[in-house]
């Protein structure tokens, strides 16, 4: 919030040089690095408005210039896809490693940007559950319960969303995990399918239809996104229910080489990454719902996370992003298959 | 309709035709046909059978089918309610008539997403609407124990054309009718005509042509709507999915040349469709000179 | 528009009363119940939520991004349409269906579409984008994009309010002038612009509330940068996706007041020239 003010000010100028801009286009960052762009997705708005206060807090602690972090947020894919095409973005925080090699594979990130932070590049975690109505009248406990007749499963669509995929890569893993082939997945999937009303294109839109809308009886949804939920938007009216096993999910974040170098941001971007990794910033994580990765602070906040085997996605079962990707969400691909006419 | 007299008559007498023609023809050809072009060119990039395997593909088919059926129907309904505003506005006084007048123009201004918000809100099963169709709504018995589902249904897409779509009809009728000579129908009711006779043979024949090209635009702007529908038609494929949605998912793929190829499909029918409403209008003025 | 008190060419009151509900309650249903479904969603936390939502930083960036895009987009589309319909309607030349099916276009063109061209053509993958990039030019995330969107999209407003009223008003006019020794110019400034002057406005009217509602094609090209490159309608996503349902309905009713504040105005207008309107609308 700090930080924003600086853009507004600097907004008016902005107006009246709207068309200067095609001339000077680099008159932001002549100042020296105090502007950065962090292009991310729908669900870290309220986590990273804090963050950001704290890193700017504490930059100016250590004597460096008033900082400007600029937010973009939207559904990860069209984020990406936005950065691919020329959105100047210092850092990215999306919800798949998939949209960030897709960022890679397009020259502007090094190949090699999972293994440049610890943890996959994933500073907080997080997991799919279900968001049931209170009293949980329908009795859901299990995915097995998702593709029952009669019930009614919200979840945003997963070519379109990066949380979706994870919802349908925990279903995919509760099948194998629980001996299945992949034709049995493919088929509870299809069956779970089946049961959804709405296919939103963001988890927002998700959200919003199941809790404003009243459709449908769970609402498949990031950890964060259910808790979240249930604190903004009516505390008594829902339940979270944990399913068994589920997937472990890591949000990843990079520095996007090509823009840093440009625009001589690279000491700030990486300074600002690495800070997710603190005590302080790994604390911020928790509160706004994210798995922390730090065990001290996983260990201050163990009683705010229920325990869940989580699956990863380097598992055989799905054997990494890439491949993942391309088999389950290309086009023409299982998923894609499963609304194909017969 | 509209006098045609001049310049036909009397060619280039007029100047300014090469100043204006040539800025007409550079602002179009940089805003609308060079970034056009791009998308042709990218689409081409498939090649013929690849657009055409595109669009017969079974689900771009669908979502075709359903854009183009649901914006049948919303120009259908408002070309009967819109010959009637237009009858309304034009032909009777009551207070608070410019009013009304003026109201017809609002969804041109009211964004897109704002309207698709507010409609899934007011059409939803707990909406204003949607809570009288819902299985115990007093208008939703009607429809058996479920009710009537609007909001994320084909029947929401409806909805939302409708709203869209509603000032081209009304905005195309009411000239022609307000300068409608009064004698043919007089003359029509001096010889025995009853009232609707009257409108259906003198009436209606000369409105037509008007009709049908607010229809035509009606359904033009609907084919391509995507801010307004997005928000209340359910995007379930094969079911609730239109046309533009499928361009967002296969850029979302980074696949742009598919989306191009979709995106190029709905150009070309959009094209035909105009040129023939203006051809249309031109044979029109033809005939009333 | 002479009264019609004839017998035989109007209905029975019963009929007359019977058309005239029809229409107020299909108006009611498809335009006023969403307009008082904003309104009341903008004000259900009160006034001052209303106020504040209002008042915000953010929302006064986007309105600030917003009247600077259509300060741009209006008066150029206003010089094509005044330059397009000069054109058209003053002049006689082959393949003039054609070019007005062009001028159309961008009204059927879906705004996912409007704004994909762009992307296309600027995007850093696109045709353009690498010598863009290579001169330090930003067009796409900047303003210049948004710009360039909305022109796109609002393009034919003016163009098309004014073609038919200036065909129907014939050349007759300008002939005389210019046999009186006029110039082009002067014709046009004397003759010709008193003439469509209303028309014109209403078109301006009408391009405006639409520059400034655009949403599909502004989100493609826009970057939705918080504070730097959001207008309005996106604001208001922005809004509703932070839960925030009361603020992103309060921005929207502001978009909706303008819509209504375009409407009075032109209704004003009608008003007081209503004969010089009548020939006005296609």
């Amino acid at each position: 919030m700090i930080a924003n003010g600086i853009s507004r000010r600097r907004f008016g100028g902005f107006v009246l040089g709207a068309a200067t801009l095609l001339a000077v286009p680099g008159a932001r960052a002549a100042a020296g690095p105090t502007v950065i762009q962090n292009v991310s997705y729908d669900p870290t708005r309220e986590f990273y408005r804090a963050y950001n206060a704290l890193f700017a807090e504490r930059h100016a602690a250590g004597g460096g210039a008033a900082l400007d972090i600029r937010m973009s947020h939207g559904g990860s894919g069209k984020q990406a896809r936005s950065v691919i095409d020329g959105l100047e973005a210092d850092v990215v925080t999306l919800a798949l490693a998939s949209d960030i090699d897709a960022i890679a594979d397009h020259g502007l990130i090094a190949e090699d940007w999972q293994s440049r932070l610890p943890d996959n590049s994933a500073p907080y975690t997080s997991t799919i559950v279900f968001l049931v109505r209170k009293g949980n009248p329908k009795g859901i406990a299990s995915w097995d319960d998702l593709t029952r007749d009669g019930v009614e499963v919200v979840t945003p669509n997963p070519k379109t969303s990066g949380g979706a995929r994870w919802n349908y890569l925990a279903a995919w893993a509760h099948v194998v995990a629980g001996g299945g082939g992949a034709a049995d997945a493919r088929a509870f999937l299809a069956r779970l399918f089946g049961n959804v009303p709405v296919l939103d294109t963001g988890a927002r839109g998700a959200t919003t239809t199941f809790v404003q809308r009243g459709i449908g009886d769970v609402l498949l949804a990031w950890e964060n996104e259910a808790f979240l939920a249930l604190k903004e938007l009516g505390p008594g009216d829902f339940e979270i229910v944990v399913p068994a096993l589920s997937i472990l999910a890591e949000p990843p974040v990079a520095v996007v080489d090509k823009v840093v170098e440009a625009r001589g941001t690279r000491a700030l971007a990486e300074a600002y990454l690495r800070g997710l990794y603190t005590p302080e910033a790994q604390a911020l994580a928790a509160e706004n719902y994210y798995r922390p990765r730090l065990p001290e602070v996983a260990a201050r906040y163990a009683d705010a996370f229920p325990d869940v085997k989580r699956v990863t996605i380097d598992d055989p079962m799905f054997g990494g992003w890439r491949k993942t990707q391309a088999e389950h969400f290309g086009e023409g691909g299982v998923f894609d298959q499963i609304y194909r006419p017969r | 309709m509209l006098m045609a007299i001049g310049g036909r008559r009397h060619p280039r007498v007029i100047p300014g035709f090469g100043v204006t023609i040539g800025f007409t023809l550079a602002y179009l050809g940089l805003i609308v046909l060079v970034p056009l072009g791009a998308l042709v060119a990218k689409a081409a990039e498939l090649g013929p059978g690849g657009i055409w395997a595109v669009a017969t593909d079974a689900r771009v088919f669908a979502a075709l089918r359903l854009s183009f059926g649901a914006s049948l129907a919303a120009a259908a309904i408002n070309a009967v309610f819109g010959l009637l505003l237009a009858w309304v506005l034009v032909r009777y006084r009551f207070p608070g008539r410019r009013l009304v007048d003026a109201l017809i123009d609002l969804p041109f201004a009211l964004p897109t997403a704002v309207a698709g918000i507010t409609l899934a809100t007011l059409y939803a099963g707990n909406g204003w609407v949607g809570g009288l169709f819902a299985g115990d709504g007093w208008l939703g018995a009607l429809f058996g124990p479920d009710g009537l589902k609007i909001a994320y249904t084909p029947l929401g897409v409806v909805v939302a054309l409708v709203f869209v779509g509603l000032p081209f009809v009304v905005r195309t009728v009411q000239p022609v009718l307000a300068d409608f000579d009064a004698e043919s129908e007089e003359a029509a009711a001096s010889l025995g005509a009853s009232r609707f006779a009257t409108f259906r043979r003198v009436v209606l024949p000369a409105i037509l042509p008007a009709l049908t090209t607010g229809f035509a635009m009606a359904l033009a702007r609907a084919v391509g709507e995507y801010g307004s529908v997005i928000f209340i038609a359910g995007n379930i494929p094969m079911v609730s999915e239109i046309a533009p949605l499928l361009i967002v998912t296969r850029l979302e793929e980074y696949n742009y040349a598919g989306a191009s190829a979709v995106a190029t499909v709905m150009l070309a029918v959009a094209f035909v469709l105009l040129f023939a409403i203006n051809l249309l209008q031109r044979l029109d003025r033809a005939q009333a000179s | 528009m002479a009264q019609r008190s004839n017998a035989a060419t109007t209905e029975g009151a019963a009929t007359r009363f019977g058309l005239s509900a029809a229409a107020f309650v299909y108006l009611a249903a498809v335009l006023l119940l969403p307009l008082a479904a904003v309104f009341h969603e903008a004000t259900r936390k009160g006034l001052g939520a209303f106020f504040e939502a209002i008042g915000d930083a953010d929302t006064m960036a986007a309105v600030r991004l917003t009247v600077t895009v259509a300060l741009i987009a209006v008066p150029l589309n206003l010089v094509f349409g005044l330059a397009a319909a000069w054109a058209v309607t003053k002049h006689e030349f082959p393949g003039k269906s054609l070019l007005i099916t062009l001028i159309d276009l961008p009204f059927s063109v879906s705004p996912v579409i409007s704004g994909l061209v762009y992307v296309l053509l600027f995007g850093a993958q696109g045709l353009l984008g690498p010598w863009l990039a290579a001169h330090g030019v930003k067009i796409l995330f900047a303003v210049p994009g948004i710009v360039l969107a909305t022109i796109f999209v609002t393009l034919p407003f003016i163009a098309r309010e004014l073609i038919p009223l200036m065909r129907a008003q014939g050349t007759a006019e300008e002939e005389a002038a210019l046999s009186l020794g006029a110039s082009g110019w002067q014709t046009f400034r004397h003759v010709t612009l008193p003439n469509v002057r209303w028309g014109l406005l209403y078109g301006v009217l009408l391009c405006n509330a639409r520059a400034m509602g655009e949403f599909g094609a502004v989100s493609v090209v826009s970057g939705h940068i918080r504070g730097l490159t959001n207008t309005m309608p996106l604001h208001v996503e922005i809004l509703y996706n932070e839960y925030n349902f009361a603020a992103a309905f309060a921005v929207a009713s502001l978009l909706a007041l303008l819509a209504l504040v375009t409407l009075a105005v032109k209704s004003l207008l009608e008003w007081h020239h209503g004969d010089e309107l009548a020939g006005a609308r296609h």
